[in-house]
C-alpha cells in the first residue's frame, strides 16, 4: 500500500512539473516580444503570438494528458493488484500440492495472504509458506512492473500534450470539455447507485427464490431461518414465512410510533406556526430538530436500558404475566418520539402553506384560533399532512438500530404491545451479522426482505411526494 | 342543550346567559387546545432532556477512573530479569514476570482474599521499569487500576442496601472499599485508558479512541468521495443538464436515494464491494465508500439549493465580459454557493458519524483490542462501539456505553456547531 501511495505521490509531482512546464510554454509562446498579456494590445504584427486560452489552460491540458491515464492504471492496480497476484501465484503452485475444488483453493490463498500480512507465525500448509514466499516475489515484481508503467504513461500523455501546444491551440474548449465529462460522470453515480441497489437486491433474492418460493415467503406465517446443519437436528426446519416479520415492521413503526408521533408531531406543529411567539419558536424548533439529528443507536441503547424496563415493570403491573422485556411498546415509543420533528416538521410546512387569507376569513367570522386550526387550517392542509405521516412511516419501518437494540429477534404474530415482535430491519441485522455462508437460503432471505423494505419504503416516498406536491400546486 | 337556547332566539343577546356559557366553553375548549400544543412541545423537549440526562448521568463516570495504591517490591528473582541485564538487554524487560510481581504485592498490602487490581493493572508496572530499569531491586508505592466491581462500588454505582445475592459484587468487595478509602489509598483520576484505548474485555481497560479513529477514518473516506462527487452533481444538474430523460432519471434516483433506509446502503456493500469486488472486510475503506453512497444525495441537494441561491445576474455579468460557461461556474457561481455546499456537507457528514446499520453489514462490528493506522485495516466505529458495549450487561459497559455515546453527542455537536456557524458567517442573502 505504501507503494502504490510512493507512485501516486511521483505521479502527482510529474502532474504538477507538467503543468508548470505547459502554463511556462504558453508564456514564452505568448511573450516573446512584448511580455506576456501586452500581447492583446499590440499590433498586427503580434497577433499571431495571441494565445487562444490562457496559459494556465494550457498546463492544465499538459497535466490532465499526463495525469489521467497514469491516474487509471495505479487505480487498476490498487483494485485489481491482489487478483492479479493471486492468479499468478496460483499458477505456479505445483500441481500435487494444488487444492482440489474452488472452496479449497480460496481457504489456501486466505492462508498464504494471512502469511504475507504476517497475521499467521506459521503455516499450517507447508505449500502455503511456498506460496507466501512466492506472493513476496509476484508482488514486488507486478508492483514493480506498474510503478514504471504508469510513469512511463504519464511521461508519453505529457509529452504528446506539449508537443500540441500552439499559440492557437484550443487548450480551454479541451479541458472544459474533460470538466463537462467529469461533472457528467458525477452525476451518473447516482444513477449507478440506484442500478446497484436494485440490481443487488434483485439477484440475491432471485437465488433465494429459486430456493424457496415466493409465495411461502410472502404469505407464510412461520418465520425460523436456522436451517439445518444436520438431517436430525432440531427446531431447524428453515421456514421462510416472512408475514411475522411484515406485521411486527407495521405494528411497531406504522401503527405505535405513529399513535406517538402522529398528535405530539402535529399538535407541536400547530402551536409552533400558530400560538408560539417568535422568540419561543426560535428557540423550540431547533431543540426539536436536536431529537431528529440523535443518532439512533442511542435510541436504541436509551429503548433497551431504561424504556423497556419501565414498560415491561408496567405491563406486569396491570396485569400482563408475560410482559417482555424486549417489548414491541417500548420500541415503538422510542421510534416515535424519534419521527417527531419529521411529522412536525412536514406538518409545519403544511401548515403554513394554507393561504392567510383562508385562516383570515375564518377568524374574522368570530371563530377562535382553535376553531379555526380544526375547522379551516388542518382540513386545508390534511393532504400535506397525510404526505408527511407517510414519508415518516417509511422513515420509521426502514429504521433499524433501534428495534435491533429494543425490540428482540422472536417472530410473534401479536397484537399485545407487551409482548415481543420482530421487524424486517432487525431480521436483515441478525441474518447478516456473525458467521455466514453466502449461498445459504437464511443469508440470501436478508436480501428478500432487503427487497422489500426497498420496494414498499420507494413506493410511499413515490406516494407520499405527489400528495405533497400536488397539495403544493393547488395553492400556489 | 345551550344549542336549542340559542335557536329558540338568543342568537342576537350576547350577553344572555346561553351566549355567555356558550363563549365560554368556547373560550374554555381554545385554552385547552393551546395548552394540549404547549404540552406536546413541553413533552418532545422534554423527553430530549430526560435522554440526555440520563445518559450523560450515567456515563460521565467512565472518564474517571478508580486506582489502588500499591507498594510494588521490584523483586529481580520473582521478575526474572535484573538491572544489569536489563541495560544490556532492553528487550528482556518486555517478558518480565510483572503480573507476579503485582500479585505478590498486592497480596502483601492487600491480604488478596478480594481480587482489587485490574487483570491490566501490571501494565502500569512494565512502563515504569521500562521507563526507569533501576527500579528493579527497590520497593516503590504505586498507583494501580483497580478491577471493575472495585470501580463501580467506588463510583456508588450500587445501591448498597440490598440483599447480597441481588448485588452483582461481595460484601468482601465493598469492605475492600471501605477500607481502601479509609486509608487513602484509592484515588480517582482521569481515565486515560478511556480516552486513549480500543476495545477490551474487560470494562476497566476498555478505551474509545480505536473506535473513534475509525469513525474519523471512515469519515475521511466519505467525505473524499461523496463531497466532489456531490458538487459536481449538483453543478451538472444546476448549471449544464439539458431538460431531457437522462436528467429526469438522474433527478429521480437522487430523491429515491435521499429516502431509501440506511440499512440497505449496507445490504449494496455487502453485495458489491465484499462479495463482488472482494474488498478487505471490517475496513474503514468500504465503510466510507459505503457511507458516501448514503451521504451523496444529501449533498447534491443541498449544492442545489446552494446554487440555485446565486443570483441570474451574477452568471450573465460574467457571461457578458466573455467568460465561458465553465468559467462562469468554476469562477463565480461556486465560489458563492460554497458556503452553503460545505453546510449541506457537513451536515451530511454528521449524519454519516451517526450511522450504525450499513457498517454492521459491512462487518464493522469486529471486536478489536488494538488502534486501527490504516483504511484497510479491520476497524470499527464509534456507534457501532455503542452497540457492542450495549450488548454487554456487567454494570461497568453499561457506564462505557454512556460514556461513548457522550463522546459522539460532543462530535455531533461539535460538528453541527461548525455548519451553523460557516452558515451564519459566509451564507450570502441576496
Amino acid at each position: 500500500m505504501s507503494y502504490t501511495m510512493m507512485i501516486l505521490l511521483v505521479l502527482l509531482a510529474l502532474g504538477l512539473f507538467g503543468y508548470m512546464l505547459g502554463q511556462g510554454r504558453a508564456r514564452a509562446m505568448a511573450g516573446a516580444g512584448a511580455g506576456r498579456g501586452a500581447a492583446v494590445g499590440a499590433g498586427v504584427g503580434a497577433r499571431a503570438r495571441v494565445l487562444h486560452s490562457r496559459p494556465q489552460y494550457h498546463g492544465a491540458y499538459v497535466a490532465i494528458a499526463a495525469l489521467v491515464p497514469a491516474l487509471l492504471l495505479l487505480a487498476f492496480w490498487a483494485v485489481a493488484g491482489d487478483g492479479l497476484v493471486a492468479a499468478r501465484v496460483m499458477a505456479n503452485v505445483p500441481a500435487a500440492d494444488m487444492p482440489a475444488n474452488a472452496l479449497d483453493r480460496a481457504a489456501f490463498l486466505v492462508e498464504v495472504r494471512g502469511l504475507v500480512r504476517g497475521d499467521y507465525a506459521a503455516a499450517f500448509n507447508p505449500a502455503a509458506d511456498v506460496a507466501a514466499r512466492a506472493w513476496v516475489v509476484a508482488e514486488r515484481q507486478l508492483a514493480a512492473l506498474f510503478g514504471v508503467a504508469s510513469v512511463a504513461l504519464l511521461l508519453m500523455g505529457g509529452a504528446w500534450a506539449f508537443t500540441r501546444l500552439k499559440p492557437d491551440f484550443r487548450a480551454r474548449t479541451r479541458v472544459e470539455r474533460l470538466v463537462m465529462l467529469a461533472l457528467v460522470l458525477a452525476s451518473l453515480v447516482a444513477i449507478l447507485t440506484t442500478f446497484g441497489i436494485i440490481l443487488s437486491l434483485l439477484f440475491e433474492s432471485f437465488r433465494f427464490f429459486r430456493l424457496v418460493s415466493p409465495a411461502e415467503f410472502l404469505f407464510g406465517l412461520n418465520w425460523s431461518p436456522q436451517t439445518a446443519m444436520r438431517a436430525d437436528q432440531v427446531g431447524s426446519s428453515g421456514a421462510f414465512g416472512a408475514v411475522p416479520l411484515f406485521w411486527g415492521t407495521v405494528f411497531i413503526g406504522a401503527i405505535i410510533a405513529m399513535l406517538v408521533a402522529i398528535p405530539l408531531g402535529l399538535m407541536s406543529a400547530i402551536y409552533l406556526t400558530q400560538y408560539a411567539a417568535p422568540g419561543f419558536r426560535k428557540v423550540a424548533k431547533p431543540v426539536l430538530e436536536v431529537l431528529a439529528g440523535v443518532p439512533t443507536v442511542v435510541y436504541g441503547f436509551f429503548a433497551a436500558l431504561t424504556v423497556a424496563p419501565a414498560v415491561r415493570d408496567f405491563g406486569i403491573s396491570i396485569g400482563i404475566s408475560d410482559a417482555s422485556s424486549e417489548s414491541a411498546l417500548a420500541a415503538g415509543l422510542v421510534m416515535g418520539v424519534m419521527i417527531i420533528p419529521f411529522v412536525s416538521s412536514m406538518a409545519d410546512d403544511a401548515l403554513t402553506a394554507v393561504p392567510g387569507s383562508m385562516r383570515d376569513g375564518s377568524l374574522a367570522m368570530g371563530a377562535t384560533p382553535s376553531e379555526t386550526i380544526r375547522r379551516v387550517l388542518i382540513p386545508a392542509a390534511l393532504p400535506g399532512i397525510v404526505g408527511g405521516v407517510l414519508l415518516a412511516v417509511s422513515r420509521a419501518i426502514g429504521e433499524t438500530m433501534i428495534v435491533v437494540m429494543a425490540a428482540g429477534l422472536a417472530a410473534n404474530l401479536t397484537a399485545n404491545p407487551f409482548h415481543s415482535v420482530t421487524t424486517v430491519t432487525a431480521q436483515i441485522v441478525a441474518l447478516l451479522t456473525g458467521d455466514q455462508e453466502f449461498d445459504s437460503a437464511k443469508t440470501l432471505s436478508a436480501f428478500a426482505l432487503g427487497l422489500v423494505l426497498f420496494l414498499v419504503t420507494l413506493a410511499l416516498n413515490v406516494y407520499a411526494l405527489a400528495v405533497v406536491k400536488k397539495y403544493r400546486e393547488a395553492y400556489d | 342543550m345551550t344549542d336549542t337556547a340559542i335557536t329558540t332566539g338568543a342568537v342576537h343577546q350576547w350577553a344572555s346567559a346561553p351566549m355567555q356559557a356558550r363563549i365560554r366553553r368556547r373560550y374554555r375548549s381554545e385554552r385547552l387546545f393551546r395548552a394540549l400544543g404547549l404540552g406536546a412541545v413541553a413533552l418532545a423537549g422534554g423527553f430530549l432532556l430526560f435522554l440526555l440526562v440520563t445518559v450523560i448521568g450515567s456515563g460521565w463516570n467512565s472518564f474517571r477512573q478508580t486506582q489502588i495504591l500499591v507498594p510494588v517490591s521490584f523483586d529481580a528473582a520473582r521478575l526474572g530479569v535484573t538491572a544489569a541485564q536489563a541495560q544490556a538487554n532492553p528487550a528482556l524487560l518486555a517478558r518480565a514476570n510483572y503480573q507476579g510481581v503485582l500479585t505478590d504485592a498486592m497480596k502483601r498490602s492487600h491480604g488478596g482474599a478480594v481480587k482489587l487490581e485490574s487483570d491490566g493493572a501490571w501494565l502500569a508496572l512494565r512502563d515504569a521499569v521500562t521507563a526507569d530499569p533501576a527500579l528493579i531491586g527497590t520497593t516503590k508505592p504505586m498507583w494501580v487500576i483497580a478491577s471493575s466491581n472495585i470501580d463501580q462500588i467506588a463510583k456508588g454505582a450500587f445501591d448498597l442496601t440490598l440483599a447480597e445475592d441481588d448485588l452483582p459484587v461481595t460484601r468482601a468487595e465493598i469492605g475492600a472499599v471501605e477500607a481502601l478509602k479509609a486509608d487513602g489509598r484509592l484515588q480517582m483520576v482521569l481515565n486515560r485508558t478511556f480516552l486513549t484505548g480500543a476495545d477490551s474485555v474487560d470494562p476497566e481497560l476498555a478505551g474509545i479512541w480505536g473506535a473513534l479513529k475509525g469513525s474519523l477514518l471512515t469519515l475521511l473516506v466519505t467525505l473524499a468521495i461523496s463531497f466532489p462527487v456531490g458538487i459536481f452533481s449538483a453543478i451538472y444538474l444546476e448549471e449544464f443538464a439539458a431538460k431531457n430523460r437522462w436528467t429526469d432519471i438522474i433527478e429521480v434516483s437522487i430523491n429515491n436515494l435521499a429516502a431509501v433506509p440506511s440499512i440497505i446502503f449496507g445490504l449494496l456493500g455487502l453485495a458489491v464491494f465484499l462479495n463482488f469486488m472482494n474488498m478487505p472486510r471490517s475496513a474503514p475503506v468500504v465503510g466510507g465508500l459505503t457511507l458516501a453512497l448514503m451521504t451523496l444525495p444529501v449533498i447534491v441537494i443541498a449544492s442545489r439549493a446552494a446554487i440555485k441561491a446565486v443570483p441570474p445576474s451574477i452568471r450573465d455579468a460574467a457571461l457578458g465580459v466573455g467568460a465561458s460557461r465553465v468559467q462562469v461556474v468554476f469562477h463565480h457561481v461556486l465560489p458563492l454557493a460554497l458556503p452553503g455546499m460545505l453546510t449541506g456537507t457537513i451536515l451530511g457528514m454528521a449524519r454519516a458519524l451517526g450511522e450504525t446499520a450499513p457498517l454492521l453489514m459491512i462487518g464493522m462490528r469486529a471486536f478489536l483490542t488494538s488502534v486501527p493506522d490504516g483504511l484497510t485495516q479491520p476497524a470499527t466505529a464509534l456507534p457501532v462501539q455503542i452497540f457492542i458495549w450495549s450488548d454487554n450487561v456487567s454494570r461497568g459497559f453499561v457506564e462505557k456505553t454512556s460514556g461513548a455515546i457522550i463522546v459522539l453527542l460532543v462530535f455531533l455537536l461539535g460538528i453541527n456547531s461548525l455548519a451553523i456557524y460557516l452558515r451564519n458567517r459566509f451564507e450570502v442573502r441576496w
